[in-house]
């Protein structure tokens, strides 16, 4: 017979077991409570999400098609106001009352937050949801933020708004950051990592007081007098099981709701899993106990023995940048001896804590390769004896057990575990390769593994390639050039979250493998830079192609074309005359009409450019960009001005757009159009960004294109006014340039990130659209001005040769 | 014999950028690298005569700027696959001016 269960939370402990439920076909009529008005995302990953790295999409495990598909009745946005276990029935929010057979508990855990007179002001906010990320994301650049809190979740909160250009200060009451997972010196180094990331660190700093201003946060008073001035202010000091439904409905809690170890409640129909459990005096905040648990929930759910076992944990950071491990128990203590090794050149630092020839606790930093295989031989308690003189040195020392990443993870047993969050082994993998899974998503699809933090992802495709051999590449995430491994979205990451603003820079932190870089690499890093830091970021010509550099198309011939700007492909009959004259003048071959509604003069010499842009300059026309990974042409119809079909100012619109866009620098070539009406003379819809006008305003479209590959735009808003029209298309364009790799035209990008995804960011997120805006006229006020008039006046000598021998008499 | 002339300050030329010289025989393109040595090869790729002094100058070679091929600057010859030769002349710096040797560029109107 079919039993009712209801389950109260949807986090990633409840989600797993769900799953666990539903591979089994198990014969339940599933109704889920959520207070969050969504459903189960991975929440481990929004400091990801907070530093850019991810967007919400990335994470959410569980899509409303997915709870369809399942027949699983969700209730998002309630809570359960009541449980009555003797009637066993829950009353839900809105008072309805439903009957249930079990009930599982996944209330998870609340923030704590200190009671600091002014905790309760504005813009006092904890980490743990998606509201609070938000909260955070939306600060924007330039303002002030203090953490309190220099654990995991705070630390991860103060880097992701730091590399979103906050003003970050942690505070912390204890004399060295994350004491729980690592020892002083470890924390030292941290502690040096972060601030060179620009956030300030108070360590054994006691808060007073939380200081507002008409209701408002203004500043955290620490007791020493100290003032931190702040807009917003983040508690991250930890978690307590949320525990009151528990209470009020009569079952045996503690620090969190006692558990079995079948994860039964002290009423034998009603479980619990999660952060809101206590098990064996133990509550539980990283994810692998969670995911164990809910293993262990789901089979006594389907009358199946199970046994939920604590196990040895480990901690990794996941901020770009700093590389951390710690695992076991790392205090000093009798009979416990250090081996420690420190490469300060490189930042490196590992000590091991060994007793009786076992290693009981492990703290790495900067060079954690090796961690997964410390960690093994803490769990398993592995003698190292043999190999105490080499032991610190990693896996790649001890005998016989070679550099090779590959051999080393051949030799590894079944249960060797290689994914911590799901508590994959190895042996699980390899079963799923031989049925079929013979690529990373399918594993993943199929085992979890890597599915949830990622860091083991490498891990699993190696034991791909050890399993599958030839029939298996290990898909090298193709680096830029050969000047380095890492990809472009590598790179940008590290230039954001780095904040390396200069070649060199991101050389040097990146690990370029040739001194300069190369043709491949040098222009998508100059675009990068500037992209990321136009005030800070000085272009330099010497990265860029010949055409940008020289802001004219070389021809095949080692002549150049040159292309005056039309604003929305309006000209004047003053214009055309200086047009005409200066292709007498230089003696131009060709004069050609473009496709995007300009005039080409093909043929230029080159050491002629000065002069003709100058005589170009004083007939008041400037650069069309026609060679630029940039703002290239606005195209347009003639609109109302005179079609007879037109709607609005179709050609006002385009020239507007042009003069607010012009001079800006994209990943690639950025062409837009606006079309008076739907019958769309412009060609609108082929264009990266295109406006049709209709007679209630403006549709906008993006990622078309006629080259190569030709593409249809697909629309992204309609909006009424022009002014908005030029504000989502800026922070589209804002979006395009911060996000999109180098060479990619926006159907590429759009084509990754999903229409979805840029809509949330440019039309429905109005503060984000706006902190877009206010970014693009940042860099604008750099880039929107006339390169060849600065060229006439500064430049124009190195448009002629260094010298001329032709004349001198032979010997 | 050598016969070195006096062409232009180093300055004149950019860090990793070029600058023409024009001979009675056509023109050679004066490097200058990102740690300041000069070369000097004629102007021309072995692919389709693109203007290499337009390239992007990297580590001791120059990308041509039509077809992306790769010319050390030390040898003058085609990097990886595409196979080639460059004609090189002797450059140096002296007391922050660049020379280049006549006797040379002359020879090569002889060859």
């Amino acid at each position: 017979m079919t039993q009712k269960l209801i389950i109260i939370g949807a986090g990633m402990a409840t989600g797993r077991a769900l799953e666990h439920l539903l591979d089994s076909n198990a014969d339940f009529d599933i109704t889920l409570f959520n207070a969050e008005p969504r459903g189960n995302y991975n929440r481990i990953m929004l400091s990801p999400v907070l530093s850019g790295d991810k967007t919400y999409p990335e994470i959410e495990t569980h899509t409303d098609a997915w709870y369809t598909e399942n027949n699983i009745t969700c209730r998002f946005g309630e809570r359960i106001a009541a449980i009555d276990r003797t009637a066993k029935t829950v009353t839900a929010e809105n008072g309805e009352v439903l009957p249930y057979d079990k009930l599982l508990f996944g209330t998870g855990s609340n923030p704590f937050m200190i009671p600091l007179p002014g905790h309760d002001l504005e813009g006092v906010i904890a980490y743990r949801d998606l509201e609070d990320t938000q909260r955070m994301m939306d600060l924007g650049a330039g303002n002030r933020c203090v953490v309190i809190g220099g654990g995991l979740l705070g630390l991860e909160a103060a880097a992701g708004m730091a590399a979103r250009g906050v003003d970050v200060t942690v505070v912390h009451i204890m004399p060295h950051l994350m004491e729980r997972q690592l020892d002083e010196a470890a924390g030292y180094l941290l502690r040096k990592a972060l601030v060179d990331k620009g956030i300030t660190v108070k360590c054994a700093a006691n808060s007073k007081e939380i200081l507002g201003q008409d209701g408002h946060v203004r500043a955290l008073l620490l007791d020493d007098g100290t003032e931190l001035p702040c807009d917003l202010l983040v508690m991250a000091v930890g978690i307590r099981p949320n525990v009151k439904l528990a209470q009020e409905a009569g079952l045996a809690v503690g620090k969190g709701i006692h558990v079995d170890d079948q994860m039964v409640t002290s009423d034998a129909d009603v479980l619990a899993v999660g952060e809101c459990v206590e098990h064996n005096g133990a509550i539980f905040g990283l994810v692998a106990p969670l995911y164990d648990q809910a293993k262990v929930a789901a089979a006594t759910l389907l009358g199946q023995p199970a046994q939920f076992v604590q196990k040895e944990l480990s901690t990794k950071l996941k901020v770009t940048g700093c590389d951390l491990f710690s695992a076991g128990d790392f205090a000093e203590g009798e009979g416990r001896e250090d081996i420690v090794f420190r490469d300060p050149a490189r930042g490196v630092y590992r000590r091991l804590v060994i007793k009786d020839n076992v290693i009981v606790g492990a703290v790495m930093y900067g060079d954690t390769a090796d961690s997964n295989w410390f960690f093994g031989l803490i769990r398993d308690k592995t003698d190292i004896a043999d190999m105490r003189d080499t032991l610190i040195f990693g896996p790649a020392y001890q005998g016989g057990s070679a550099a090779d990443p590959l051999l080393a993870v051949a030799a590894l047993p079944r249960d060797a575990e290689i994914c911590g969050c799901n508590g994959i082994c190895k042996g699980q993998i390899e079963d799923a390769i031989a049925a079929g899974a013979t690529d990373l998503g399918a594993v993943r699809s199929v085992t979890k593994a890597s599915g949830s933090c990622g860091t083991c992802t490498g891990l699993v495709e190696q034991v791909l390639a050890v399993t599958l051999g030839d029939d298996f590449v290990v898909p090298a995430a193709a680096g830029i050039c050969g000047c380095t491994d890492m990809t472009h979205e590598d790179v940008r990451r590290m230039i954001k979250s780095q904040s390396l603003k200069s070649m060199p820079a991101v050389w040097q932190a990146c690990g370029w493998k040739t001194s300069c870089g190369c043709h491949v690499c040098r222009p998508a890093l100059n675009f990068y830079l500037l992209a990321d830091w136009p005030l800070e970021y000085q272009d330099d010509p010497q990265s860029r192609f010949i055409n940008e550099r020289k802001h004219a198309n070389i021809q095949k011939d080692g002549t150049f074309s040159v292309v005056p700007r039309m604003w929305g492909g309006i000209t004047t009959p003053d214009e055309l005359r200086a047009i005409a004259d200066a292709a007498d003048k230089f003696a131009v071959p060709t004069v050609k009409v473009t496709g995007g509604q300009r005039i080409d003069l093909l043929g230029v010499k080159g050491e002629d450019l000065p002069a003709i842009w100058k005589d170009l300059n004083d007939a008041g026309m400037v650069s069309g960009h026609a060679y630029s990974k940039g703002l290239r042409t606005v195209k347009t119809c003639v609109g109302t001005d005179h079609c007879r079909f037109g709607t609005q100012d179709s050609t006002g619109l385009g020239i507007k757009l042009e003069k607010t866009l012009w001079g800006s620098w994209t990943p690639h070539k950025l062409k837009l159009a606006v079309s008076g009406c739907p019958r769309n003379c412009a060609e609108a819809t082929c264009k990266d960004i295109g406006v049709v006008c209709v007679d209630s305003g403006y549709q906008i479209s993006i990622g078309g294109a006629a080259g190569m590959d030709v593409r249809e735009t697909a629309l992204i808003a309609q909006v009424p006014t022009e002014d908005e029209v030029i504000d989502v298309i800026k922070a589209i364009t804002q979006s395009y340039r911060e996000n999109a790799k180098y060479l990619d035209r926006i159907y590429k990008w759009m084509g990754k990130v999903g229409l979805d995804w840029i809509r949330d960011q440019t039309v429905d997120d109005l503060d984000n659209r706006a902190a877009l805006v206010a970014r693009f006229e940042v860099s604008q006020s750099i880039y929107r001005a006339d390169p060849w008039a600065a060229h006439v006046t500064q430049k124009s000598e190195s448009y002629q040769p260094l010298a001329d021998l032709s004349l001198e008499a032979a010997e | 014999m050598s016969h070195w002339i006096d062409i232009a300050a180093l300055d004149s030329i950019p860090q990793r950028g070029a600058r023409l010289v024009k001979t009675r025989h056509g023109c050679v393109a004066v490097f200058r690298t990102g740690t300041d040595e000069v070369y000097a090869l004629d102007n021309a790729c072995p692919h389709k005569n693109g203007p290499l002094a337009e390239g992007i100058v990297h580590g001791s070679a120059v990308t041509c700027p039509l077809h992306n091929w790769v010319i050390s600057l030390e040898t003058g010859q085609v990097q990886g696959a595409d196979e080639g030769q460059v004609a090189t002349y002797p450059a140096r710096i002296e007391s922050g001016r660049v020379l280049l040797d006549a006797a040379r560029l002359q020879h090569r109107a002889v060859a």
